[in-house]
């Protein structure tokens, strides 16, 4: 522990019993894992979604042991929908940012809490009761929704009539995606807040770690986007309940029915309402996984990270792009082509900073000491994923390219390796880089490597053949188009990808296994196992509950002090007295690290 | 070049802040170091409240935006206002004015003076909502209601969206009416100072709201 701390603040007192400890409480360390836990039960949950899917897109006619009726291409659109929801709300939202940032943003910047704790709590339990009700769709009348995780009106705006989960179970879904925003909108200010008021002593903003920096911008998207999602989850609402016409144009005839009641509205508002909120929640999926990238691969390259600050202006840059390129969802809705242009032209434009990224990337690598532990892989997978599920937004960015491919899985394998299985390998480089940090134990490396020697080839084997299939024509959102002569012969390709996902799927559960048997079993971990640079790593394992025992750490140094020549150690912690490293660099002698004591062995 | 930064780093002196680029802070005597050691820095709470409020604007503007482009369309009909709307707003822009005589009291110690205009301000806010619900049955007598058209489903929307708002004012204003004062008084009266800056905010959003409903009709 550093001994030029001043007194800091306290932020509440120490918990006391099980209920204020655990699971009202307002510490953002056991917040972190609590989201944490929801985003780890929701991807299972939508895992095992996603091969019901599977398996019935392989095996048109199967039966599904434990359900009694027939796999109904209905049934598949209640799956498909839970799916895409239950990963972009429960899991790519909640795990990257509201789950790390939690436990690591205040520990990061030197602060003893978020800056509104209450807040913090009430956003993570607001969360929950959204899954419980977004869970509750699939046990109502007609079951859950089947309108895709866009719900596109009118469809979604009529009621029963479009389909058996259009009732009550659609409902439902506006409902619990109205609270997500809301606990989003706290957490957003909570988070924001906190980086700008409370960061220690001479962590100025060029000093933040990229992890902090992610989250931020992170949080400035939530704060903008989510405000108008609501916005257009209530009109829908008051569409379904109130018979108002915002969405529902007049004169409209489905199932043989007109829908007399509805004058006039325009289905295309809802989606550019949607994709208004929809572009930057991308971006609120992967920035968490290019901050963490960034670190872990600095860590593990034993080098600063190339170009800090132009890292910090291409997070910032895309933050910014990600607002203006809402219209590149919508190039077949009949937009004009002038529309369309400048769309695209924005939206390639965003290959600018992500190019950045991707060669400051490469840049911290080159000529590093790379060691590769099981955080390290993954996070080099995460770069490889930016890379090959980017390029292909290139091609979806030009509208006459999007014509063909719109609504096939050339779209599907696109923005499931960008911002499906890319934020993904974001969340696992955090998991094994910061579990020891978390519970004072090592994760199995052993285990680890397993895990990503199937996770990586898995995906890759699962999401490039669905380019072919999309430039082939298959069109996304069917349960199964075996009656269609020239799609039939794709048959045994959606099988390959069903027998890959098995055994990438099967793969996750040695995560599963690693993560829960190292909880209690796993190698005692020192204070700081990876010799890392920023405040964290200065603290006990786990921390105390008040972080840093009332003391504030001042620093002097940016978040990436590694290998300094002339230094006795490679890398030099942010709150390192100045004075101990110039001793150090004057006689080669290690001076007083704080938190050094302890060595990786190897 | 990692020699060149080392050296660059050992400048900073002990006292500094960091040199944040722009975002205030070591000007605020109320933070770090200054103040009881216990408490957080009260600047939060105004950093709090103008990103809530910046939120909320997201919230507006998308409604609003809305509003525009449904009113393209073919099936629009002109709506009138009630008339009691110019009243309403005219007593919301009072309680601002009797919020700051209020704020301009606690700057002099005038407890009684304060909770004075801070209770008339509270009034206000009641008689505003009052106000709009003479509208909106103004309005349903009219024979327009929620979904008659675009026209009325987005005045309902739009002041009902206001007025929720406005009630979590009104709570903000209530939770500082009943505070004790010596707890007001502590860190610079932050509470006051926080409701005072998101009720001026909805006051303001409401005459923007008024005029696009009026303007865009």
């Amino acid at each position: 522990m550093t001994t030029h701390g001043a007194t800091t603040a306290h932020v509440h007192k120490a918990p006391e019993g099980f209920i204020w400890k655990y699971v009202f409480s307002q510490d953002h360390k056991v917040i972190g894992i609590q989201y944490f836990c929801l985003a780890l039960f929701a991807v299972f949950l939508g895992m095992t979604l996603s091969v019901l899917m599977r398996m019935r897109l392989a095996w048109p006619g199967v039966k599904i042991p434990f359900m009694s009726s027939d796999f109904t291409p209905e049934m598949y659109l209640a799956l498909l929908t839970m799916h895409g929801t239950i990963m972009v709300f429960m899991v790519l939202t909640t795990a990257p940012q509201s789950g790390f940032g939690n436990y690591f943003l205040p520990i990061q910047i030197g602060a003893a809490d978020m800056a509104f704790p209450v807040l913090n709590m009430l956003s993570f339990w607001t969360t929950f009761v959204s899954l419980m009700v977004l869970i509750a769709a699939f046990f109502v009348e007609g079951g859950a929704p089947i309108g895709g995780w866009t719900a596109y009106p009118p469809l979604s705006a009529l009621g029963s009539i479009a389909g058996p989960g259009q009732g009550a179970g659609m409902t439902l879904w506006i409902i619990s995606i109205a609270i997500f925003c809301a606990a989003s909108l706290m957490g957003a200010i909570n988070f924001i807040t906190t980086t700008i008021d409370l960061r220690a002593r001479g962590l100025s903003l060029m000093r933040l770690p990229l992890t902090v920096w992610a989250w931020f911008v992170t949080a400035i998207l939530s704060l903008l986007a989510f405000g108008v999602l609501l916005a257009a989850g209530i009109l829908l609402l008051l569409d379904r309940v109130a018979g108002t016409s915002f969405f529902i144009p007049g004169g409209l005839v489905v199932s043989g029915v007109v829908q007399s009641q509805h004058t006039g509205g325009s289905p295309l508002l809802w989606q550019h309402l949607f994709w208004f909120f929809g572009h930057p929640e991308v971006y609120i999926a992967i920035l968490p996984g290019m901050g963490v990238a960034s670190h872990v691969l600095a860590t593990f390259a034993r080098k600063p990270v190339f170009g800090y600050r132009a890292m910090v202006y291409a997070i910032c840059g895309i933050g910014f792009l990600g607002f203006m390129v809402w219209g590149h969802h919508m190039f077949i809705s009949g937009m004009s082509p002038y529309s369309a242009f400048a769309f695209s032209i924005m939206t390639m434009a965003i290959g600018v900073p992500s190019a950045i990224k991707t060669f400051n990337w490469l840049g911290t690598l080159w000529g590093g000491q790379i060691r590769l532990t099981t955080a390290m892989l993954f996070a080099l997978g995460f770069v490889s994923l930016f890379i090959s599920g980017g390029l292909s937004g290139l091609f979806l960015a030009q509208p006459a390219l999007d014509l063909p491919l719109h609504d096939t899985y050339f779209v599907v394998a696109h923005f499931h390796l960008i911002m499906g299985v890319a934020a993904i390998f974001g969340i696992f480089t955090a998991t094994y880089y910061w579990f020891p940090k978390m519970y004072g134990r090592m994760m199995s490396e052993g285990l680890g490597k397993l895990h990503f020697a199937i996770t990586l080839p898995g995906v890759y084997l699962i999401f490039m053949p669905m380019h072919f299939l999309g430039m082939a024509g298959h069109p996304r959102r069917y349960a199964d188009l075996t009656g269609v002569a020239y799609l039939k012969d794709l048959l045994p390709v959606q099988q390959f990808i069903t027998w890959v996902a098995f055994a990438t799927i099967a793969a996750q559960f040695i995560f599963l296994f690693n993560f829960l048997w190292s909880l209690k079993f796993g190698q005692r971990a020192e204070i700081n196992p990876w010799r890392a640079t920023t405040l964290e790593w200065t603290i006990p394992s786990p921390p105390p509950w008040d972080n840093f025992a009332g003391h504030e750490p001042i620093v002097y140094h940016g978040p990436y002090e590694y290998s300094v020549p002339g230094h006795a150690e490679d890398f030099i912690p942010q709150n390192q007295d100045p004075a101990s490293v110039a001793r150090s660099l004057a006689s080669g002698v290690p001076g007083g690290v704080p938190g050094n004591d302890a060595r990786l062995k190897r | 070049m990692p020699g060149t930064v080392l050296t660059e780093e050992l400048e900073i002196s002990h006292g500094g802040t960091g040199g944040g680029a722009g975002d205030g802070r070591g000007d605020d005597s109320s933070g770090r170091g200054g103040g009881s050691p216990s408490e957080l820095p009260t600047r939060i709470y105004q950093t709090g409240v103008w990103l809530a409020l910046a939120a909320i604007v997201m919230f507006f503007m998308a409604l609003v935006s809305a509003y525009i482009v449904r009113k393209g369309l073919t099936d629009w009909r002109t709506l009138t206002l009630p008339k009691i709307l110019w009243l309403n707003t005219a007593v919301l822009i009072a309680s601002s004015i009797t919020l700051e005589r209020a704020r301009h009291a606690f700057t002099h110690d005038n407890e009684s003076g304060f909770r004075l205009w801070w209770s008339i301000t509270t009034a206000l806010g009641f008689c505003f909502l009052a106000g709009q619900y003479v509208a909106w049955r103004q309005l349903a007598a009219s024979g327009f209601y929620l979904a008659t058209n675009a026209s009325s489903s987005f005045f309902y929307v739009l002041t009902a969206a206001h007025a929720v708002h406005l009630l979590g004012g009104i709570a903000a204003l209530l939770y500082v009416l009943i505070r004790g004062w010596a707890h007001l008084r502590r860190r610079n009266g932050i509470g006051a100072e926080v409701a005072g800056v998101y009720w001026h905010f909805m006051d303001g959003l409401w005459v923007f709201l008024l005029l696009v409903l009026q303007m865009g009709r």
